[in-house]
């Protein structure tokens, strides 16, 4: 008999190499190209602010876990790095400091510590702490600035309106799309993101050779990304054919607004999204919808961000309803 | 398109290092360890006394009810003790522990016996013969084969399906068995055709044992009667429901039984078994096992006495190295951590596999982070994410309703979960005490 010690464990006992560290660390990679445009375009701010939110992120979850709950701390899994980015991503390149910190310990103090730390929130944290913003500086966190003007300012940046914005109040003051199409970015311009919004969301291209990343490399699946803008086009499609003077089309809605932003890296977040692929479409979909809805009748100009916290909070639902299709539950069985 | 089961599964390494190793014949051991419940199902009952002589072949352990199976002496010598031993389940269980007597020539004749085609028993025979030879399912579930076979007159059974897909990593037994036994594993199911009345079998193997597939198929050019089908490698491809609706398109009905839709699943070694038994009157006393591992020295298959103990088959291989954290009995999927290297092979043995210290530990389980791998990866289409927090919880009877009972244990979600949580554990425990309550339930 062996004297040696053994280890006497249930089966499986192999492991995939994937881990949880890794996805979050993938994600934060699909970002880093979308993260380069936006120093290109708006140069030290954009740099600025996203070391702020990511050490404010990180440092309010090491003081959460440390000192309120006294938990083991685990800021080194990646993920209030990535809420720190995504936050980043979502606010623009001249907002003050200390509302970048606000934000940051919105996100991770009340949207996921609160909650009980990772894989417990129920709201996207960067999305929390940007709506968080929106609605509590609606002035600041609506002033952009322009593209490619500003690369070494930091205070006193020229700023203005995203494309959406413009279309929204020319339409409010009568204009057309006609007029409004000499005011706005080409669609060329907004593709490679030379067109003011907020940090991370104007680059598409880059965004897309991140959102395809993380689909190679199976952190997220097409499901959400693909359903939710393809419910956009047709949606804003059905309308601008109806009246294409009233209504921007499908390209301007997908390419501007952080409509890519939203599809592949906020609405897929793995932990406030639904646990079968019917769910995902189902809320995809309404994320595509709900979007629409508040672009074209709503006061804001852009709907993503609300649109998905709206659905994160239908997820429980979702995931209670769409189940996956259980093997052996098909009474009828064929026999040849 | 290779076939394959639509839903879930995964792709392991496959690490199948001894696929090119011929099986060898071992001396006998010295001492077997025959266990007495070896099957699914009631303990055989010892029939043999301390001190008594047995011959090879002998029935030692007598059925102990339907659902049970006889044990033959795999040597000839003396019981020397009734004993209960560490067995893989992890529990001591009675052993028959037979000295074996090495002066005995019987001990050392060569057991491969010429190809045998023509069947010459009666149906009735036949299936007579696979109870009284103690065959049982050598793919693992060890269920008693009489059982399989004995159909009720209400179902009707057009297909037999031979499992050779072998899909658990390192295993290469089975694949071993189709290379070198392929005639006799034929002249085996045309006799479970013939005694079940079956007209059409299909041979399942999956595309990496291409020398098997092409071997069968040469073997059975001008017989349109069993077919071989080469599977898409895809694990849990072995599970008889996952093997059937690959290869049929026929989905067995939740809590039933391939039987439900009119086929029967043996497993290749299973076969051969029969063949032995029907042809040449041999009982199931050996079986073919894989001893490998990445750090073994010589891994290898070879053919195997039941009631050897594990050390012997490492001592074989070249020892146990150094650095072994863990051993199994059986494949890294489903195999089972054994307790010691005197646990004996019994007759679902089809591996051992030494681990050593990197491989063995378990990393350290972090937060559900709800990525959905384990739903997208299970085959039965379960959440195994959610039957973890019900069990966790102990809400057993929801656990019941989102068909925790259907799980098959593949270990597929423990294998993909990136936080490395223990979804199966709990998913077995949430089982295990459901049908603890059930059969409560029944008593009342």
């Amino acid at each position: 008999m062996s004297t040696k010690p053994i280890i006497i464990s249930a089966s499986p006992h192999v492991h995939s190499d994937r881990t949880s560290k890794k996805l979050m660390y993938d994600v934060v990679i699909a970002l880093i190209p979308a993260f380069l445009v936006s120093l290109y375009v708006f140069g030290i701010g954009a740099l600025i602010v996203t070391a702020v939110a990511v050490i404010s992120c990180i440092l309010f979850e090491y003081l959460i876990q440390k000192y309120l709950l006294k938990a083991t701390v685990t800021i080194n899994d990646g993920s209030a790095l990535l809420t720190g980015i995504l936050l980043a991503f979502n606010l623009p390149s001249n907002l003050p400091i200390w509302m970048i910190i606000v934000g940051s310990l919105v996100a991770i103090g009340v949207a996921k510590m609160s909650f009980g730390g990772l894989g417990f929130n129920i709201f996207n944290p960067a999305l929390v702490g940007r709506v968080f913003l929106l609605i509590s500086f609606p002035v600041q966190m609506t002033m952009w600035p322009t593209a490619l003007e500003n690369q070494t300012k930091i205070a006193d940046a020229v700023t203005g309106a995203t494309p959406l914005g413009i279309i929204k109040e020319g339409l409010q003051f009568g204009e057309t799309m006609t007029d409004l199409s000499y005011k706005i970015p080409t669609n060329l311009d907004m593709f490679l993101g030379f067109t003011g919004g907020s940090l991370g969301e104007m680059s598409i291209i880059a965004l897309l050779i991140g959102g395809l990343y993380l689909i190679y490399k199976k952190v997220i699946t097409w499901h959400i990304p693909v359903t939710m803008l393809f419910t956009m086009a047709v949606i804003t499609g059905i309308f601008w054919m109806i009246n294409p003077e009233q209504y921007a089309n499908p390209l301007i809605h997908l390419l501007s607004g952080g409509a890519i932003l939203g599809a592949f890296f906020m609405a897929t977040d793995l932990v406030t999204s639904p646990m079968t692929k019917k769910g995902m479409v189902i809320f995809a979909f309404s994320i595509g919808l709900i979007t629409v809805v508040i672009r074209l009748f709503g006061a804001y100009p852009e709907g993503v961000s609300f649109a998905i916290i709206i659905m994160n909070a239908f997820v429980p639902l979702i995931n209670k309803y769409f189940k996956p299709r259980r093997f052996g539950s098909k009474i009828k069985s064929k026999i040849i | 398109m290779l076939k394959t089961f639509p839903k879930g599964g995964i792709h392991p390494p496959e690490n199948k290092i001894t696929a090119s190793k011929p099986i060898k014949r071992l001396d006998p051991p010295k001492v077997v360890y025959v266990p007495i419940s070896q099957h699914i199902g009631i303990p055989s009952k010892i029939i043999v006394e301390r001190k008594e002589k047995v011959t090879i072949g002998q029935i030692i352990a007598k059925s102990g009810g339907y659902v049970s199976s006889n044990i033959h002496s795999p040597v000839a010598g003396t019981v020397t003790k009734l004993d209960k031993i560490f067995d893989s389940s992890g529990y001591k269980k009675q052993c028959i522990v037979i000295r074996t007597d090495l002066k005995d020539q019987s001990n050392f004749e060569l057991i491969d016996s010429p190809l045998k085609t023509d069947i010459q028993l009666s149906k009735k025979d036949i299936l007579q013969h696979i109870t009284d030879y103690g065959i049982v399912g050598l793919g693992g579930a060890t269920f008693p084969s009489h059982v399989k076979l004995n159909i009720k007159k209400d179902k009707h059974i057009d297909c037999l399906i031979i499992n050779g897909v072998e899909c658990e990593p390192y295993l290469t037994a089975d694949h071993r068995l189709m290379l070198e036994k392929a005639e006799e594993i034929l002249v085996g199911i045309e006799i479970l055709m013939f005694a079940l009345h079956i007209d059409k079998a299909i041979i399942g193997i999956e595309n990496n044992k291409k020398n098997a597939i092409a071997n069968f198929k040469e073997l059975t050019k001008n017989n349109d009667k069993i077919q071989v089908a080469a599977l898409k490698i895809k694990y849990p491809q072995g599970s008889e429901k996952q093997l059937v609706r690959a290869l049929l398109k026929r989905e067995v009905p939740k809590n039933g039984l391939p039987l439900d839709v009119g086929v029967i699943v043996h497993n290749v070694g299973t076969i051969f078994a029969i063949y032995e038994a029907v042809q040449y009157n041999k009982p199931l006393t050996e079986r073919v096992v894989t001893v490998t591992g990445k750090t073994i020295k010589d891994p290898s298959n070879f053919w195997v006495k039941i009631g050897t103990p594990v050390i012997d088959l490492i001592n074989e291989v070249g020892g146990l190295p150094e650095d072994t954290r863990k051993i199994l009995n059986g494949g890294p999927m489903m195999g089972k951590a054994i307790k010691n290297t005197d646990v004996p092979v019994a007759k679902g043995t089809s591996g051992i596999l030494v681990i050593s210290k990197e491989e063995a530990e378990r990393k350290k389980c972090t937060n559900c982070i709800r990525c959905n791998e384990c739903v997208f990866v299970c085959p039965m289409g379960l959440e195994p994410y959610l039957l973890m927090n019900l069990t966790e919880k102990k809400m057993y009877e929801t656990a019941l309703n989102e068909d925790i009972t259907t799980c098959i244990e593949c270990g597929s979600c423990s294998y993909v979960c990136p936080s490395h949580r223990p979804l199966l554990d709990y998913i077995r425990f949430g089982k295990s005490i459901i049908k603890t309550l059930e059969i409560a339930k029944d008593k009342k």
